[in-house]
């Protein structure tokens, strides 16, 4: 269709529209095991206006369109289920407003992760957002689309748990706002407005998020990742909520890996400790090592595995590369903190199966209120039997994760389907009818979410 | 399809993950320090994309195409990506993209401006098909000695030779060479083209061609110091020409001058209240390390005030000249284009003077600043010229 | 089974009881030493087997040259009381197991240089004074084979040690060279003191790195300038299984002159760095690991350095931070003599 290329150029410019193959064949993968799904136009706008136009002509033309963050969900979640334009949205990164004083920070929704926390870092150093472990690349409206979790997910929760208001295009192509900034007091908070929270977790599949006021919270200046090693997982709840009740760390991150060997069969428990001062830090290394965990210690059962480890931001992650293949896919959930053990055990079960070592983490939101819990599969881009493995795996991990009560977090389509396989019928309803009401055409990111 | 038993990273380029760190700067300060990819913002320009577009290339997935070939010569063979890439092979990943221009340039499908500044550097020497004759013109009036045993080999390159804009900094160098006492002597119309961005367009049948004649030329003269107006010459002939047998000991103007200043022989001007910037040559810092010596001769101008923009060193974002860029100009025509990005950073710290080091980076960003409108407000300066006495 | 070479009687007959009476991390006086060694020499439980910081100096004090820190390792061993948690442990033990493939076996004539576990130290061994040296363990991901198990005297597994080490051993060998210098003194210690004291036979000659620069610098005297730096020499605990080699130290200070401070925590009475206190069973030990090190770093401020040279990269790993926070430069010793003959360090 020529003339929806033409009016993208028209829109974006000729730079920043694409219907040729290369781009097309870029945009149709992602790094995880989905197979390819071909958009049919690709286009990069650089303004809020330029992305209405674009929902404006897919509404005319009936074409679908998804919006793309950093592309890093894994899970296929950005891919052009039934073609269409995908809206690479990165360009769309300007950093609006930083307010040190009220704590919180006004951006495009395709900046980048890495971009926010070194303009902190650079104007604003004592502030600081939650940053997710995804690479720096991820955007900030990406990872809210997705209900993303970050480094301060301990203590102030999901990331979206910390937005201070919306700038959303509707899938019909109207802007709406919600928080302070609707009614034109600024962007300092989401509350107590009546709730329309039709956006988060959805995956841009009820309207494209343009803006976004985030929390910022305290940086301090010494950080430091320390750890707590033990060989029983049933252990690793208790520590937690023992941890969670001194209320003294920043980060609470559980690990487990079979590679590398130092890794093997116990769980490594990331203790991120921040403070201003000296003193501080020694307080709560005091509090937590001596006090809190001593008795682990002086029973054997549990021992420190470091201290004052260098806490790098942007975190670099480089643990995908276990295949040597290129390709990293995982299931992630969200489970009780309780139910580490068994998430432990079977996942690595899992991962034996199909010849993939494993690699679990759970990170923990808020006071022990939740974990997000991961399994993780590498396989290898050039072997078709180890991505079908991996693909294996991870439905199994799925189903897994449904049999123990858990939630999925940005399930793949196959595990949105055994979500809304299971959830409430009413709730299910209020769904559709929320998602034929915002998108009456069904151009946004269709089949994600999508009820039957 | 690409010859897969021919492409030399053929068991390695599926590792890439197109995480995206290859977008950043040292500092992460933006995902826009690849060159091609702040051009054009889509992934399929990031290096990420294009390991991806090589490999389905190679796997049959895709075929050639001109985009594919304009994509990939996009590339300028700036290193950024390499300096950031998390993963163990990342100090393959531009090696990568250039043995896929390799397997382009096997089966003549380069697009037409590439197959021009080969064809040119195989019949005149030089890219820009000018007479090879005329290749001693930038030195009229200069009273330049001739190549004979002296201390250095004065080799000025392409660019130094032939553009009108470089040609000021082939000559200032020499001059100040000569003011310091150096000795020294230069080829003139013997000179032949480097090779170096012959080599980044994978043409490396005309490398070794290069190679192998300079190689004999500096033997037979009895070269053995090289000092280069160009990173990429300097570049080539310290890192490739081993290879081919040439083991000469190669500088960087930037470091002669260094050295000279170290020792007393060279005495930077006066320039009060000056402001000076200075953008770092991808295969001067990247390539080969080197960020020290041009600051150092930076900062032997007396009273001038030195700021560093804000991406700088291993951070640097490249002009976009490189890998035959200055010529072929995949990256220009925006303002997008990574050489007004740059005049503009340059503007932002209020710089009187943008140095460079490189006569790549030299015409690029001279017609930047213009471009950008910022000619009356910024001058872009060699290092050599800052130095030169007037 | 290899069996340590302990004279039990000379133990006994000891008059002065030097490797506990001298403890610095422990306070026993000369009876309570007589009574404790009995006991561990009888196998017997000793608090000295639970208090142990494990920092290998009664080595060093013993003046008999027996082996009273091997003889606590094993019995910690054998009664099963390891000082450390046993996750660990286990994680110690894990950690030395090889996981990306063989070693590539090349022979090398003459004298070779063994990096064990520290591949990715390779920028330390760079410039002239390692001009022309071949390298055993350059690459990082076959390193664990030539893992020198010593560490595991800080985890009471002697076992651990004795069932690995001849393979180490074996393969160090297989690459023919006659003579090997170890980038680390743990492993010098490991093949010179630890192995003939279990009967365990190495078949080449090990060089200390000490001993090689000293003799590789008096090569490029001409070269050297002196440095003029003040400096504290960081003494690991596995230099205490090399006495003789300790000497090496002031050798090459002076050669390069540099001044080493006059402080507390030197030659015989080193202070360790602490990292195997860390993470101790015994109540208190982060806080006393913390203590230690609040020591250490004094003493080197009052005596004036500004330099600290290590000699081991796991020291390093623990003070390097905190002695910078000091305005301390820490450098590893081959770093300081590249100085000293006008080389860049990277």
């Amino acid at each position: 269709m020529e003339s929806i290329y033409q009016a993208l150029v028209e829109i974006v410019g000729e730079d920043y529209a694409s219907n040729r193959h290369e781009e097309l064949f870029t945009y149709s993968k992602d790094l995880g095991t989905s197979p390819p799904q071909w958009p049919e136009y690709v286009a990069a706008p650089k303004t809020v206006e330029e992305v209405q136009k674009i929902v404006y002509l897919a509404n005319k033309e009936k074409v679908a369109i998804v919006p793309l963050g950093g592309g890093l969900t894994l899970a296929g979640l950005a891919l052009p289920l039934k073609g269409g334009i995908i809206i690479d949205m990165k360009r769309l990164d300007k950093i609006i407003e930083v307010n040190e004083a009220a704590r919180y920070m006004v951006v495009e929704a395709g900046a980048s992760h890495g971009k926010v926390t070194a303009y902190l870092h650079k104007h604003h150093p004592t502030l600081m957002h939650s940053e997710p472990g995804a690479p720096a690349a991820a955007t900030i409206g990406g990872n809210m689309a997705i209900h993303g979790q970050g480094d301060l997910a301990h203590p102030y929760g999901f990331n979206t748990d910390m937005i201070n208001g919306l700038e959303v295009i509707l899938p019909t192509g109207e802007i709406a706002r919600f928080g302070s900034c609707a009614v034109g007091s600024g962007w300092y908070t989401m509350h107590p407005l009546p709730d329309l929270g039709l956006f988060l977790g959805w995956n841009g599949s009820t309207g494209i998020i343009t803006k976004i006021s985030f929390r910022l919270y305290p940086y301090k200046k010494i950080r430091d990742n320390d750890a707590f090693t033990v060989s029983d997982e049933n252990l690793v709840p208790e520590i937690l909520h023992e941890l969670t009740h001194l209320g003294l760390t920043e980060d609470l991150i559980a690990t487990s890996s079979e590679i590398p060997p130092v890794m093997n069969r116990l769980h490594h428990i990331s203790i991120m400790i921040a403070g201003d001062y000296e003193e501080e830090m020694e307080f709560k290394r005091h509090m937590i090592f001596d006090l809190t965990l001593g008795k682990y210690i002086r029973s054997g059962v549990g021992g420190i595995g470091g201290i004052a480890a260098e806490r790098l931001r942007p975190q670099i992650s480089k643990s995908a590369d276990w295949k040597k293949g290129g390709g990293f896919e995982y299931v992630g959930s969200i489970v009780p903190v309780a139910a580490y053990p068994e998430c432990y055990r079977r996942g690595s079960e899992i991962s034996a199966r199909h010849d993939i070592p494993y690699t679990v983490l759970g990170r923990v939101i808020g006071c022990c209120h939740a974990m997000m819990f991961s399994w993780s599969y590498a396989f290898n881009r050039a072997d078709a039997e180890t991505v079908r493995h991996a693909r294996e795996a991870l439905h199994e991990t799925d189903v897994m994760v449904m049999e123990l009560n858990g939630t999925i977090w940005k399930p793949a389509v196959f595990g949105q389907k055994l979500m809304m396989d299971r959830m409430d019928q009413t709730t299910l309803q209020l769904m559709k009818k929320v998602k034929d009401l915002l998108d009456p055409n069904g151009i946004m990111n269709p089949g994600n979410w999508e009820v039957q | 399809m690409m010859g897969l038993e021919e492409y030399k990273y053929k068991d390695l380029i599926h590792r890439c993950f197109r995480c995206g760190y290859c977008k950043f700067p040292t500092d992460w300060s933006d995902v826009t320090n690849c060159p091609a990819y702040a051009r054009f913002r889509m992934e399929s320009y990031s290096n990420g994309g294009r390991l991806w577009l090589i490999y389905a290339w190679l796997t049959g997935e895709i075929q050639w195409s001109e985009n594919l070939s304009k994509i990939l010569y996009s590339c300028t063979s700036c290193k950024n990506c390499v300096e950031k890439c998390p993963l163990s092979f990342n100090d393959d990943i531009v090696n990568m993209v250039v043995a896929a221009k390799s397997q382009m340039v096997e089966t003549g499908k380069v697009p037409p401006l590439v197959r021009k500044f080969l064809q040119n550097v195989q019949v005149q020497g030089n890219p820009y098909g000018i007479d090879a004759n005329k290749r001693a013109d930038w030195m009229n009036g200069l009273e330049l000695q001739p190549y004979q045993g002296q201390d250095y080999l004065y080799y000025v390159g392409c660019e130094g030779a032939y553009d009108t804009r470089a040609q000021g900094a082939a000559r200032a160098t020499a001059r100040v060479l000569q003011d310091a006492g150096v000795s020294f002597g230069v080829l003139g119309v013997d000179e032949c083209c480097d090779g170096n961005e012959v080599d980044m367009l994978g043409e490396e049948a005309l490398l070794e061609d290069l190679a192998t004649k300079n190689i004999d030329q500096f033997s037979k003269r009895g070269v053995k110091n090289i000092v280069t107006l160009s990173p990429h010459a300097y570049n080539v002939f310290k890192n490739k020409y081993p290879a081919f047998g040439g083991h000469f000991n190669v500088l960087h103007y930037t470091q002669v001058f260094a050295d000279l200043i170290k020792t007393g022989k060279l005495k930077g001007p006066e320039q009060q209240g000056v402001r000076i910037t200075f953008h770092d040559p991808c295969f001067l810092g990247r390539w080969n390390g080197e960020y020290n010596a041009p600051r150092k001769v930076i900062g032997a101008v007396k009273g001038a005030n030195f700021t560093e923009m804000e991406r700088n060193k291993k951070g640097a974002l490249c002009c976009g000249g490189g890998a035959g860029n200055f010529f072929t100009d995949f990256l220009g025509g925006s303002g997008e284009s990574p050489a007004r990005i740059r005049a503009r950073e340059a503007g932002d710290v209020k710089a009187d003077i943008l140095a460079v080091a490189c006569p790549n980076c030299l015409t690029m960003l001279d017609d930047a600043v213009k471009a950008e409108g910022l000619d009356n407000r910024i001058k872009v300066m060699d290092i050599s010229e800052l130095l030169c006495p007037a | 089974m290899y069996k340590l070479t302990f004279n039990e009687d000379l133990c006994l007959a000891c008059g002065t009881q030097d490797c506990l009476v001298r403890c610095q991390h422990m306070d026993i006086d000369q009876k309570t030493a007589r009574i404790e060694m009995e006991k561990i020499i009888n196998g017997e439980d000793s608090f000295v087997l639970h208090d142990c910081a494990t920092c290998y100096a009664c080595e060093e004090y013993c003046p008999h040259g027996n082996h009273p820190f091997y003889l606590i390792v094993q019995r910690q061993d054998e009664l099963g009381m390891p000082p450390l948690p046993e996750p660990l442990i286990k994680r110690g033990i894990q950690t030395g197991i090889p996981f990306r493939g063989e070693p590539e076996i090349d022979e090398i004539k003459g004298t070779a240089l063994n990096m064990c576990v520290f591949s990715n130290l390779m920028d330390r061994v760079q410039g002239r004074l390692f001009e022309g040296l071949p390298i055993i363990s350059h690459d990082s991901r076959k390193m664990f084979h030539y893992f020198c198990q010593l560490m595991y005297l800080h985890y009471g597994k002697t076992s651990v040690i004795n069932e690995r080490l001849d393979k180490i051993i074996q393969t160090l060998a297989a690459h023919k060279a006659k003579e090997i210098i170890h980038f680390h003194d743990e492993c010098y210690g490991t093949y010179t003191s630890y192995a003939p004291a279990f009967g365990i036979e190495v078949p080449f000659k090990s060089i200390h790195l000490f001993e090689y620069l000293y003799n590789r610098l008096l090569e490029l005297k001409n070269e050297i300038k002196p440095l003029n730096y003040k400096v504290a020499y960081q003494r690991p605990c596995s230099s205490r299984l090399s006495p003789p080699m300790h000497q090496y130290v002031a050798k090459i200070f002076d050669l390069i002159g540099v001044e080493n401070v006059k402080r507390e925590y030197v030659d015989e009475n080193a202070m360790c760095c602490g990292g195997t206190i860390l993470g101790q069973k015994k109540e208190g030990s982060r806080q006393y690991c913390a203590e230690v090190q609040k020591k250490n770093i004094d003493d080197m401020k009052n005596a004036g350095a500004e330099i600290c040279v290590f000699n081991c990269p796991a020291c390093i790993t623990t003070l390097g931070k905190p002695v910078q926070k000091e305005g301390i430069w820490p450098l590893f010793m081959s770093d300081l003599c590249r100085l000293a003959i006008g080389e860049k360090i990277g």
